[in-house]
């Protein structure tokens, strides 16, 4: 069992942090690669990515949002429960390099999975704009840590309740603007993802994406994962989840991330009804 | 002996009890039930016991079928399953799973003149046998000898490599990438044909011998090959499959409801999607399926989906029936169950609709010309014969390669140009020192007894190696 060492909430309960004791990851673990996570027997197998490690106390951070049945399970574990299997560390490591002026852009969640990438661009001297957004001021998580990640933090939300009124891409534009942007790293929502994308494509700025297609295994083969690059089939969990932002075919990724849409929320609604009857 | 063999040969084969196609069809519990011993005798009664065994011949790893056969028809079952096992350490699977008609039951004389001697059945007879009635008493183990060794993948070669090398005193650790040991038993192979705790029980022995068993640990990525030399371990085998997925590459391929056999296979198998939402993976129904391919992992694939309520399963292939690659008893039991074999057609594009979904395929029917490098015709398509078959779910199952994962991590490891590891067919050794291989990582996707057969070769090798020397 892969124990629970600290439980936090965020986003006014639909984000939940965990560390979990895991010290062969931790170990090894680079900024970008993610874990599968099995809660118990019966449970799916659901990928997360590692928003953090602490080699030295062998622990792992996940931060996730609660979308369905699975992440509920996740939710209700508490410090000293434990998920029966982690997996890891998958995927490739982000490439870090520095560029120069770097925008880094965060949607949702994907502000957690942003954080340790932010801070390897900025710890290797890149000049890191960071710019995050939420639906509202409660659903914004991680502000402060993203602050001391980043040479500059920009917030916005869609309702206006906290920081510049609107979407994540206008504050983009300005910073792009502004000229010199080396280099753009975003990662949240599908749909953010592909505008950044098609903005920056008129600027003509490198783009990297980190993309979240259906995992079963996350080694390379079951080929649920596959995302198509450039015309090219990649599996998302060895080939990425990083990829070059404006090749992904954003459209194809939304329809197969809906595949098991029906199936999910039945499940998902019936777990809900039982554990509100007990 | 003219005399017996004359009877022999007109007694019929004692058929193995199975579920009724129509009920088993909807089910996942096993097809075929099992002899008893009444049925099992008579059976090894029809054995002849020649002096010069040609299904000895036809087995890879070269069981004592006669032997075996004898202790059972005297009653003697613990020695017919210590006879077994001398040889074979998974007959409860084997008997189970291996191609027997191509191998020891294709040989065996009876066979000249009537059905051959179910040699398979009878194997696993003696197992169950074991399985229920045994002491479960485990065999000796030699004095320990102070040497770690590793294994990575649970796989059958895995498998037997592990329960060679505690038995002859070694420390082994099994590392396994998914969160449960067994390798294609338990996430490819269906429960309907080898059921899943027959796997864990064989598992667990290893366990009782001493075996340390390490799951989620994905050798190339949570630890290195080199690492587990660095911290200790004295020899390593690397069994870690053919686990790569091929897709055909053609148009519309990553519709939804287009699916590698792995993937769905696993999801039904590994993860008990079948019994969703019960267990919380999903798997997704089709009502009109279609499998592509015509090996093992296709009547699986195309079984499973009848199992989980489709209405119409096919099975498209691009030659004839004679080619198709599966056991004999596979096709035979995925017709019984209702399944269609398509043959001689070849899917050229996928069609999908506005949300992304796959409602049919394009196909060409072929027709078979010279053979290829492969010895087997060629098939070509028939020109203008494009037709349209509806279809909301395809599981591609056209085969499988090595999987890059470990390998791209291991440099010193020399592959060949498929991407599988180059190893010494007589003992498997790796071009990297102390490191082993064997199983369909070496010969590309092949068979349980084949990737067994290889581990007790390289078993024995590191053995030599870990007492004399490399
Ligand atoms: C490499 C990678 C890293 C990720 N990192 C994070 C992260 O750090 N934080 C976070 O909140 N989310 C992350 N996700 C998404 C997360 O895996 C899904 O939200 C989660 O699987 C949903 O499961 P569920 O059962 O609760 O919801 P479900 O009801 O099962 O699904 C809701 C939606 O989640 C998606 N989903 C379902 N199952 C999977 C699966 N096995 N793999 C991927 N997506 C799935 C689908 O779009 C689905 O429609 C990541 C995904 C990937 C592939
Ligand atoms: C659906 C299906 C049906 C089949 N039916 C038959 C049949 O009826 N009869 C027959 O004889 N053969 C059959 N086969 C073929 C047979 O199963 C294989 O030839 C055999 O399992 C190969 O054994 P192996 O030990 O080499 O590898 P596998 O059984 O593939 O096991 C490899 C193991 O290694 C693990 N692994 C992979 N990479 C890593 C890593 N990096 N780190 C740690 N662990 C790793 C995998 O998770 C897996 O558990 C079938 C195959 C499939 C897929
Ligand atoms: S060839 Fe057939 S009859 Fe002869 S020993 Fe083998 S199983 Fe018995
Ligand atoms: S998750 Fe199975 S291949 Fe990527």
């Amino acid at each position: 069992m892969f124990k629970i060492v600290r439980r936090e909430e965020m986003a006014e309960g639909t984000v939940i942090l965990n560390e979990i004791e895991a010290p062969l990851i931790a170990k090894k673990a680079k900024p970008g690669q993610f874990v599968i996570l099995k809660a118990n027997e019966e449970g799916e197998r659901i990928p997360l990515t590692m928003a953090d490690t602490d080699p030295e106390k062998g622990t792992i951070t996940i931060i996730y949002m609660v979308v369905g049945k699975s992440t509920a399970i996740f939710r209700d574990l508490k410090v000293g429960d434990g998920y029966q299997d982690v997996i890891g560390p998958l995927g490739k490591a982000t490439h870090i390099e520095k560029v120069g002026k770097v925008i880094c852009v965060g949607g949702g969640t994907g502000v957690a999975v942003l954080h340790p990438i932010t801070r390897a661009l900025k710890e290797i001297g890149n000049d890191v704009t960071c710019i995050i957004g939420a639906r509202n001021k409660g659903l914004l998580i991680m502000e402060e840590q993203m602050k001391d990640a980043s040479n500059d933090l920009r917030v916005c939300t869609d309702d206006g309740s906290y920081g510049h009124h609107g979407f994540v891409t206008e504050v983009m534009k300005e910073v792009l603007e502004g000229g010199d942007v080396k280099l753009v790293v975003a990662i949240g929502p599908v749909p953010m993802m592909k505008a950044v994308s098609n903005i920056t494509k008129d600027y003509d700025v490198p783009t990297m994406v980190s993309l979240n297609p259906i995992m079963v295994d996350g080694t390379g083969m079951c080929g649920g994962c596959r995302v198509t690059i450039g015309g090219e089939t990649k599996f998302a969990c060895v080939d990425g989840p990083e990829f070059d932002g404006h090749k992904v075919d954003y459209d194809e990724l939304m329809l197969r991330l809906r595949a098991y849409q029906e199936e999910e929320k039945k499940c998902h609604d019936e777990y809900c009804t039982i554990r509100d009857a007990n | 002996m003219a005399e017996k063999a004359a009877k022999n040969t007109k007694n019929p084969r004692i058929a193995m009890p199975e579920q009724e196609p129509k009920v088993r069809a909807r089910n996942f519990l096993e097809v075929p039930t099992g002899y008893t011993v009444k049925m099992a005798q008579e059976e090894a009664a029809r054995c002849l016991q020649c002096k010069k065994p040609a299904c000895v011949q036809g087995c890879p790893v070269g069981v004592d079928i006669p032997g075996f056969i004898d202790l059972l028809s005297q009653g003697d079952m613990t020695g017919a399953i210590r006879n077994l096992w001398s040889k074979n350490a998974l007959p409860a699977v084997c008997g189970r799973v291996c191609p027997q008609e191509s191998q020891c039951e294709g040989l065996c004389i009876v066979g000249r003149k009537g059905e051959p001697v179910a040699i398979g059945n009878l194997e696993r007879f003696c197992a169950d046998y074991e399985r229920e009635n045994g002491t479960g008493e485990l065999p000796p183990k030699a004095e320990p000898t102070g040497k770690k060794v590793a294994v990575v993948g649970s796989g059958p070669s895995g498998l037997t490599v592990a329960g060679d090398l505690i038995v002859k005193g070694h420390d082994v650790t099994i590392f396994e990438a998914f969160h449960k040991p067994g390798g294609v038993l338990v996430y490819g192979i269906p429960e309907f044909r080898l059921p899943k705790a027959i796997v864990a029980q064989e598992v667990n022995f290893l366990e009782r011998l001493g075996v340390k068993v390490e799951c989620n640990a994905v050798v190339g990525k949570t630890v290195s090959i080199q690492e587990l030399l660095d911290e200790g371990f004295d020899a390593v085998y690397i069994g870690v499959g053919a686990g790569l997925p091929r897709f055909m590459n053609i148009p519309g391929e990553n519709l939804v409801g287009i699916l590698s056999a792995n993937e769905y296979l696993t999801r039904a198998n590994l993860m008990k999607a079948y019994e969703y939402p019960k267990v919380d993976t999903p798997i997704p129904k089709g009502k009109n399926v279609t499998v592509l391919g015509a090996g093992n992992v296709a009547m699986d694939a195309a079984r499973t989906a009848m199992r989980l309520g489709a209405e119409k399963v096919r099975v498209v292939y691009r030659r004839s029936r004679e080619e198709m690659p599966a056991r004999a008893a596979e096709i035979h039991h995925a017709e019984e169950e209702g399944i269609e074999l398509f043959l001689l057609t070849n899917p050229t594009k996928y069609i999908g609709d506005e949300n992304g979904r796959l409602t049919g395929m394009e196909c060409l029917k072929m027709e078979l010309g010279e053979p290829d490098a492969s010895g087997r015709r060629r098939p070509v398509a028939i020109e203008g014969s494009e037709f349209h078959l509806e279809t909301d779910l395809c599981i591609v199952a056209v085969g499988s390669g090595a999987n890059p994962l470990l390998t791209a991590e291991t440099p010193d490891i020399k592959l060949n140009r498929w991407g599988n590891i180059d190893a010494d067919e007589a003992n498997g050794k790796t071009t990297m020192r102390g490191v082993w291989a064997g199983g369909d990582i070496v010969t590309g996707a092949a068979t349980v007894i084949l990737a067994m057969g290889a581990g007790r070769a390289a078993a024995n090798s590191m053995h030599d190696y870990l007492t004399l020397g490399w």
